[in-house]
């Protein structure tokens, strides 16, 4: 079962569970921030976009305190799958769970892009088995503060070490300062931690499952990987 | 304790309180003494013009609020017309929209991000007050030109409040339109609209019924902040001084209107909630009087209780603060507690504040001391009404006087096209709308950039259905100024034929009027023809106004806007992937022009932009063509016969064209060539706004003319999409416009930001 935590000031937490029940039939639980615990059988963890506290003091900064992140965590390093998106991925790089931090976009104004391409630069298990290495997957994003940043020397660990899974890029997987949206250093769009399962990414791929909607259906790449990967694991 | 030490409350003071001698008479009358300092400010509150809509109400009670009387699970029915926070019109599968538009003009003019801000918050609280989970927003926004560098601070300020509040809410904002105009440049316009969904019979209602049972605050502590934002900075002109009213504006907080939406709905789930509703303008006064006035209750309420953000507020100013994300709850007695915990998971304060009583009266009491009581509907329900002296204006004939035989041909119709796309009410909106979440809650099918956006239902409880909203927003006030009666009516057809564009039907409207100085017998005359307009074309095209909101006063130093009736038209569409979109798909379909054009230039953006002329008649609009022309576009988008469709607007056909070529997704980019054999001249022809037009694409040009000839719809095949220019010509002649369509989507693209970065 996917745990999709719901801070307050979540607002993607709905549509992550749509997305994952409806498009890839998978069980899902909305998981309030207020317990303790994750529900039993919780087997990957989901952390949504969003607003959490307001994004008040900095993203993701307060709702590392929930008392449910204490459980993510054990969870994370007992080995089990994190996934977090746009406020999700700020979450976890403010718990320490991911590397480096997101900062505001560098043209200072939020950003809203149904048609944002992303390149896979690793793909593995558990979040991008579905992919081929250099596919352009289109992604929707939407954020104020989506500039991932690290230091160089780090930024070159975690690129040696493959840690480093998506990239903003053109239409043609050209990872150009043009495509990319938001500043990021080395145009990096989704990192993961050194033991590869956790991963935090900008774009939302909860919104792009769905024929006939215009986010397209790439994001199932990305969800469905998961879903490959607890099928495997069962 | 506390001695409340108040001002002696006399007619100056009441005169100063923005009421007139006759209601300072009528106070006494109805009070049988003189009223306290806090009852004078209610007085003050509830019969501004902003709460009381004592100017418009003659006018607004002639317009059409329901459709043909039918059962509530019929689709159009109206479920609730105006009145409560926003109008119900049912819409199937036991579903129900609940929408309005309102205005947030003056704060915005004064504090552009948190008047803005708020203008979404209020809305927002309407719609999810009445148990509908808002999901799609729109916006109209008028400003000064651009090439004051006050106007580019009050853009750049409005975009970040109505962003920075939507988004951070999750709300999708979808579409809306921009316009820019010398008469704004004292007075902007802020008009916020949201829809929400909700099961057609668990609607709420602003009602305090049940006698003894507890009337719950919720939500935000009160403070200082918005005191007298209603009826001093809503109900007044602006002048020089006007900057001083900052602190009437009010701060917003998104967080907290995220948590209280969730913990609202799920207040309402509980079964136990029999009255709920925003404290919008005049705070805790408005929602508690109108409450007890529509249930025929009363209420007593103890102030000491209320949640406080400062000290020592008094009880004027508890009764009077417009803080924001606050909630008035009646729930059935002994059963509190079950909402008085939803509210405490989400950390969100929530306390029993007073009682519904049987008396009508409305009883206050601060420390113990009985601040006020007074009867409720002569406050709420019979408060003052004036039909006030109307006048035409003096100068209109002169506004509407254009000899099109005396007016210069256009000579270089390409480089016309270039420039109408790099005006700023032409140019592309993507730098607005780019910086809004558009897709959040995944429903939305087009957002803004086409004719109108198209929202996917999906219940509440994630089942998603095939049926989609169908939403835009629209006037031209330019049009409105020239004939208020026949540019309102231009108004709700085009919005109407928008939604129509996505393969809709068009539902039910909501307006937002915005007008100068109701005082003044010439904005009064306006006015009335600007609400007979509305009524003649609601009535017309079968969408009854179930919503709206008046804005009066929108004057600076004594120059009013032009007359600006924003219309807000909600339409249905039965499958949303049976929709057309509005841009050219694919190459190689005929493109098909729907309606006649006629010799008409008055008003149109190329009479100004190219003649530096606003005047003329506004183009006709046939209302009995529009219904024919919607009803077509219904049944041959869903037959699959129509693939795109775009509503010819300002611009006119050129305009339409070229945006028909390059307004979808950023890799697609299709031209076409046309041949215009009619008999008018050549720049009315290409830029004339004659109404009722659409560009169609098809692959079946002659079953289209057929269903058209047999639907009554004029329509003849112009050309065929395809190549990457744009031609548009005489019949057998050589060509008036022939552009690459890269260069005339560069033109379009750069309009709004390099006036911008001119800073």
């Amino acid at each position: 079962m996917f745990a999709v935590i719901q801070f307050p000031g979540s607002n993607d937490d709905r549509d992550m569970c749509f997305a994952v029940k409806s498009a890839l039939g998978a069980e899902v639980a909305l998981v309030w921030h207020k317990r303790g615990e994750l529900p039993p059988g919780t087997r990957a963890v989901l952390l949504p976009g969003g607003f959490s506290y307001g994004d008040y003091l900095r993203c993701g900064a307060m709702a590392r305190f929930s008392p449910v992140m204490a459980a993510v965590k054990r969870f994370a390093d007992a080995g089990g799958p994190v996934l977090g998106t746009c406020n999700g991925f700020q979450v976890l790089c403010e718990s320490g769970l991911l590397p480096g931090a997101l900062l505001r976009n560098q043209a200072l104004d939020f950003v809203c892009d149904p048609e944002q391409r992303v390149r896979v630069e690793q793909a593995a298990a558990p979040f991008t088995s579905r992919a081929r290495p250099g596919q352009v997957l289109r992604i929707p994003i939407k954020h104020g503060e989506g500039r991932y940043v690290a230091e160089p020397a780090e930024l070159a660990r975690l690129d040696a070490a493959g840690q480093i899974v998506l990239r903003y890029c053109d239409a043609a997987g050209e990872t150009t300062p043009d495509a990319n949206p938001n500043g990021s250093v080395g145009n990096v769009a989704g990192v993961r931690n050194a033991a590869g399962n956790v991963m935090g990414l900008m774009p939302h791929p909860e919104h792009a499952a769905e024929e006939g909607l215009p986010g397209g259906c790439d994001g199932l790449v990305i969800l469905g990987s998961l879903v490959d990967w607890l099928e495997r694991a069962r | 304790m506390t001695q409340l030490r108040e001002p002696q409350v006399d007619r100056a003071l009441a005169r100063e309180h923005g009421l007139t001698d006759a209601e300072w008479e009528r106070i006494l009358e109805i009070l049988g003494r003189a009223p306290t300092f806090s009852e004078l400010g209610i007085f003050s509150v509830m019969w501004s013009e902003h709460c009381s809509y004592k100017s418009s109400r003659v006018h607004l009670k002639t317009l059409p609020t329901t459709a043909a009387r039918q059962p509530s699970e019929v689709i159009g029915t109206v479920l609730v017309g105006p009145g409560e926070g926003a109008g119900a019109v049912a819409i199937g599968d036991g579903l129900a929209v609940i929408f309005k538009i309102e205005s947030h003009n003056h704060p915005s003019f004064i504090e552009p991000t948190q008047g803005a801000a708020t203008g979404v918050g209020g809305i927002l609280r309407d719609v999810f007050s009445m148990g509908a989970r808002p999901i799609a927003s729109l916006n109209s926004l008028r400003f000064g030109p651009l090439e004051d560098p006050k106007h580019r601070m009050l853009l750049r300020g409005v975009v970040h409040g109505i962003g920075g509040y939507g988004n951070s809410v999750g709300v999708a904002t979808v579409g809306g339109e921009t316009s820019f105009h010398e008469c704004y440049r004292g007075n902007i316009l802020v008009n916020a609209f949201n829809l929400g969904l909700v099961e057609a019979d668990k609607i709420f209602l602003g009602q305090a019924t049940g006698l003894g049972n507890p009337v719950i605050y919720a939500g935000s502590k009160t403070g200082r902040d918005g005191i007298h934002g209603a009826s001093l900075l809503a109900s007044a002109e602006f002048d020089d001084e006007s900057s001083a009213k900052r602190p009437t504006v009010q701060v917003g907080d998104p967080f907290t209107e995220k948590c209280l939406i969730e913990a609202c709905l799920a207040a309402m789930r509980t079964g136990v909630v029999v009255g709920i509703q925003d404290m919008g303008a005049a705070g805790l006064t408005c929602s508690s009087f109108e409450m007890a006035s529509r249930a025929g209750t009363g209420i007593e309420m103890d102030l000491d209780r209320v949640p406080q953000r400062a000290a020592n507020l008094s009880p004027y100013e508890l009764l009077l603060s417009e803080s924001q994300e606050r909630m008035l709850l009646v729930t059935r007695a002994g059963e509190e507690q079950r909402v008085l915990d939803i509210f405490a998971d989400w950390d969100l304060d929530a306390v029993v504040v007073g009682r519904v009583t049987s008396d009508g009266r409305m009883r206050v009491r601060w420390h113990g001391e009985t601040v006020v009581d007074i009867p409720v509907d002569p406050v709420a329900a019979n408060a003052p009404c004036y039909d006030r002296p109307r006048q035409v204006p003096a100068d209109l004939g002169e506004r509407q006087k254009l000899d099109l035989a005396s007016l210069e041909p256009e000579s270089d119709p390409a480089g016309a096209l270039l420039a109408l796309l790099d005006s700023p009410n032409l140019a592309s909106k993507a730098w607005i709308w780019r910086q809004y979440d558009s897709f959040v809650q995944g429903n939305t099918v087009i957002g803004p950039g086409g004719d109108a956006a198209l929202v996917r239902v999906k219940r509440e409880d994630g089942t998603p259905t095939r049926k989609a909203l169908a939403l835009s927003v629209d006037c031209n006030p330019r049009w409105c100024w020239l004939d208020p009666h026949a540019g309102t009516v231009a108004a709700v057809a085009e919005a109407a034929r928008n939604v129509a564009c996505t393969g809709a039907r068009p539902l039910a409207l909501t307006n937002c009027l915005n007008f100068g100085n109701p005082e003044k017998p010439e904005i009064m005359w306006e006015f009335a023809e600007s609400v007979r307009g509305l009524g003649d074309a609601a009535a017309a095209l079968g969408t009854p106004v179930v919503s709206g909101n008046v804005s009066f006063y929108n004057e600076t130093s004594g120059r009013a806007i032009f007359p600006t009736p924003t219309v807000a038209m909600v339409g249905l569409l039965d499958d949303f992937q049976r929709h057309a979109v509005s841009h050219f798909a694919e190459s190689g379909l005929a493109v098909v022009l729907l309606g006649e054009t006629r010799e008409e230039l008055g008003g149109s953006e190329w009479l100004a932009l190219r003649r530096d002329l606003e005047a003329g008649l506004p183009p006709a609009v046939d209302l009995a063509h529009e219904k024919r022309l919607h009803g077509l576009l219904a049944d041959t988008i869903a037959a699959g016969l129509v693939r795109s469709a775009h509503d010819v607007g300002s611009g006119g056909l050129a305009v339409a064209l070229a945006e028909c070529g390059f307004t979808g997704p950023a890799d697609l980019r299709i031209g076409c060539r046309v041949a215009l054999a009619d008999a008018i001249r050549a720049d009315a022809l290409l830029f004339g706004e004659s109404t009722g037009r659409v560009v169609v694409a098809t692959a079946d040009a002659d079953a289209l003319l057929a269903r058209a000839a047999a639907a009554g719809v004029p329509a003849r095949a112009i050309g065929a999409t395809g190549g990457d220019r744009l031609v548009i010509g005489p019949a057998g002649g050589a060509a008036w416009i022939d552009v690459e369509l890269a260069t005339l989507q560069a033109t379009f693209a750069r309009g709004i930001p390099r006036r911008l970065e001119s800073a």
